[in-house]
């Protein structure tokens, strides 16, 4: 077993992480930072971020705005002083990744660009493209180079947190390219292991989300926060589920149903396309519900028009749209219409944490997708997300670093370790039972998709959580086939249904307690906000092995909760 | 539904053999589709990498009858075959079926010093017009998936040549109007296994799955590189 020691661990390279990393390196060159990823840096999902990164910039636009939009974007249930310490940071950042290099879009006059998106009163999205979470990652992976105090351990697949009555001490991993288990030491963990959109079937993210930061953390005794908010984007491309952005319609693009109707006038008259994505989604639904869909070989379907754009626009504005549709639909956005229809996007729920990105166990941080700080409530604006990731990406490297100078090395409670290589190395690969990792992951993906979608009621969700429980059971029978150690995917694949398997469960037990309708938790048999009794966090944890849910109030500062009206 | 068999190399280095796979293809079905396809339905022992399925993360070059290429947005009918050999991308150290070794790779590229330098401490934005970023725009879109390494006949025979993407992310900043670094790499790719290994094939450029021509920008590059040396050895103030 190979033990690797460094002040700070930092699990996960996408935006969060490694602005975390650079964070840290610049507070304290002194320390040792370790980044580990089960991907080459450069592979995380933060890649396929498009539309744009929200920050106040310019005249006519300020903090309160930003922030008021944010919060009636959460349906009230973001934490207030969270959403406006994240708002008056985040000029900050987009700076800083000018300075680094990032390849923003310009105004004529040379300052950087910023373009209208759904739910926010001022075109504040900043934009690389349409390719501005790939922008953003590589420009911070660029800059990451610079430090000598950070090391990159990539494609390290951690496999648990080892959090003893002192707090954090390390982590175990499988060192992927030769299949060796491995040992991370160190005085704090900052977790930005990104969302969770591989529980669903129709979803725009990359194969590898499988909410493995939030599993760990709850095997490991740690708070989740608000899992049952899932948002569904409302422009997948059918039938891949890639995501076309909302910049889009950010741009001018219309959604049409098959009658050719502008149809967001009978749902968001005032925002029409730019209303925030559970309206959009919901109001897709409907559509299709009541049969103003089209049909398709692979399920009913919407139309995103972007041909009154004109080629020039789409190619300046939107070309890895234009990409998209011309290599995986073969259709010009110029000519035709896209085929779309809401899909899995976001994770709005995380392990939970405060302002300064600290958890309640002892040296455990945690930023991006993967945290709840709370900052979107039941439902976030585009833009918000890269965003996020950046600021408190930035606050978690700087105080993880602040607490590592005065912290000491726990111990490493050996038992839990052997546990953990027993658990891979021999548990793992016994042969038993004829059930497969794709067998079961395909009934999780179809039982999420199909009963803990857009529109939720209890008898779905109690159906769900049967199902999802006897997948736990089924699990013991799946075993890995594969017995050559380098780079075995049978393994990691295994790994991964094992913590989506573990999240699944959290997030529909916290859908079937919330009995009201916010953000993008709709249920059908409780359409309305309940604000009296339902203006509160879902904070799940395990205690003896059992999912136990209980409710922290939601911070306020100025902002009454009103009706959402766009 | 048409079907296509699928030759892969499968195995390590030790031991590996070519194992063959029949998949159902229909319009818009990619590689990788299909490689998801037998390992979910055939053979789950198949290993390879991939993660967004949308071309912007990289992970997923292999060889697609002798021709690297990213495996999500290969579509299969375009290729017209009925048999498609898939192997690990050339050039790399092998590890297992389609997955190669990119340590080198991402070496290669952090040698180049591919980010931007600024002398001073800047504070507000560093105002670039349209005209000054379209000047490297394109070389920013590397998704870094290796594939012009592969497809370049001196970087698959030299294991020390930078290549192509590494090349062409020194001239992205080198162009860049906010850089200030510029003889740094100019250092760098100016030595003997930098910019003059090239010999202009072009075969990294026609690989190139984001359409980006890194063997244009290698040929700037020789123009920045050739400056540089002259005045470095009339002593011309070249510092950095």
């Amino acid at each position: 077993m190979e033990k690797i020691k460094a002040d700070l661990l930092i699990l996960g390279a996408g935006l969060a992480g490694l602005r975390a990393a650079i964070s840290a390196a610049e507070t304290d060159k002194n320390i040792k930072i370790a980044v580990i990823s089960k991907l080459f840096f450069l592979r995380s999902h933060s890649v396929a971020a498009e539309g744009g990164t929200a920050a106040v910039l310019y005249e006519g636009d300020s903090y309160d705005l930003h922030a008021y939009d944010t919060i009636k974007g959460s349906d009230y249930l973001a934490d207030q002083d969270a959403v406006e310490l994240f708002v008056r940071t985040m000029p900050k950042e987009i700076l800083d990744l000018d300075h680094w290099g990032c390849p923003w879009s310009r105004f004529p006059d040379g300052r950087i660009a910023q373009r209208p998106f759904g739910g926010h009163s001022f075109p504040r999205a900043t934009y690389a493209a349409d390719r501005t979470g790939f922008h953003a990652l590589h420009t911070l992976y660029e800059r990451m180079l610079v430090y000598e105090n950070i090391e990159r351990y990539q494609e390290y697949f951690v496999t648990s947190f080892i959090i003893n009555k002192e707090g954090f001490s390390g982590l175990t991993a499988i060192n992927m390219k030769n299949g060796e288990f491995v040992l991370f030491q160190g005085k704090a963990l900052i977790i930005a292991t990104g969302g969770l959109g591989r529980l669903y079937s129709f979803t725009t993210y990359s194969h590898t989300v499988t909410g493995d930061g939030a599993a760990m953390a709850l095997k490991a005794g740690m708070q989740l926060k608000d899992m049952e908010f899932i948002q569904f984007h409302p422009t997948g491309i059918v039938p891949s589920g890639i995501l076309i952005t909302e910049g889009a319609r950010g741009e001018g693009g219309y959604l049409l149903n098959n009658k050719n109707e502008r149809f967001m006038q009978r749902y968001a008259p005032q925002k029409m396309e730019l209303a925030p994505r559970d309206v959009v989604s919901r109001s897709m639904m409907w559509e299709i519900q009541e049969g103003r869909g089209f049909t398709g070989p692979w399920g009913p379907y919407l139309l995103l028009d972007l041909r009154h754009l004109g080629d020039e626009k789409i190619k300046e504005r939107l070309p890895a749209i234009r990409d998209i549709a011309l290599k995986f639909n073969g259709i010009d956005p110029k000519d035709e219409p896209l085929p779309v229809r809401p899909a899995a996007h976001y994770t709005m729920g995380g392990i939970h944490a405060d302002n300064d990105t600290q958890t309640p166990v002892k040296g455990v941080f945690t930023a991006g997708e993967a945290s709840c700080i709370s900052i979107h409530g039941a439902n976030r604006l585009g833009s918000n997300s890269t965003a996020e990731c950046l600021v408190f990406g930035d606050i978690s490297g700087r105080n993880a670093a602040l607490y590592v100078k005065d912290a000491k090395m726990n111990d490493i409670d050996m038992d839990k370790v052997k546990a953990e290589e027993n658990r891979i190395y021999v548990d793992a690969f016994k042969e038993r039972g004829s059930e497969t990792v794709p067998m079961l992951r395909r009934e999780l993906n179809n039982t999420m998709q199909e009963k803990v979608g857009i529109f939720r009621n209890e008898k779905d969700l109690m159906d769900a959580l049967k199902t999802v429980k006897s997948l736990q059971e089924r699990f013991r029978n799946v075993y890995v086939e594969d017995k050559v150690m380098e780079y075995n995917t049978n393994l990691f694949t295994y790994l991964e249904l094992d913590n989506l398997l573990e999240v699944a469960e959290v997030v529909i037990l916290g859908a079937i307690a919330r009995k009201e309708s916010r953000g993008a938790h709709y249920r059908t048999d409780y359409p309305k906000r309940d604000d009296v009794n339902w203006m509160k966090h879902t904070i799940a944890q395990k205690v003896n092995g059992e999912v136990v849910l209980s409710y922290i109030p939601v911070r306020t500062t100025k902002w009454k909760p009103e009706e959402r009206k766009y | 539904m048409d079907k296509v068999i699928f030759r892969i190399k499968k195995g390590t280095p030790e031991k590996w053999e070519y194992k063959e796979y029949e998949v159902p293809v229909e319009n818009g079905t990619t590689i990788l589709d299909a490689l998801y396809y037998i390992r979910d339905n055939i053979d789950r022992t198949l290993s390879f990498r991939a993660s967004c399925r949308m071309e912007v993360c990289g992970s997923c070059a292999i060889m697609v009858n002798n021709f690297p290429r990213t495996a999500c947005s290969t579509q299969i009918k375009t290729i017209g075959k009925k048999v498609i050999t898939l192997e690990p991308l050339a050039g790399y150290k092998w590890i297992r079926d389609l997955v190669v070794d990119f340590d080198e790779f991402f070496k290669k590229h952090e040698s180049v010093k591919p980010y931007l330098v600024r002398k001073d401490n800047p504070e507000g934005q560093l105002l670039q017009s349209p005209e000054q970023l379209a000047k490297y725009k394109q070389f920013t879109l590397c998704i870094k998936c290796g594939a012009c390494l592969a497809a370049c006949p001196v970087a698959v025979s030299d294991p020390f040549y930078l290549g192509p993407a590494a090349l062409a992310a020194a001239y992205r900043f080198n162009a860049d109007s906010r850089d200030q670094g510029k003889n740094l790499r100019l250092a760098v790719v100016s030595d003997a296994e930098g910019c003059w290994r090239c010999h202009f094939s072009s075969e990294c450029s026609e690989a190139c799955p984001k359409d980006i021509d890194p063997a244009g920008a290698i040929q700037k590059l020789k123009v920045q590189a050739a400056g540089y040396e002259l005045k470095r050895f009339f002593h011309l103030g070249v510092k950095d």
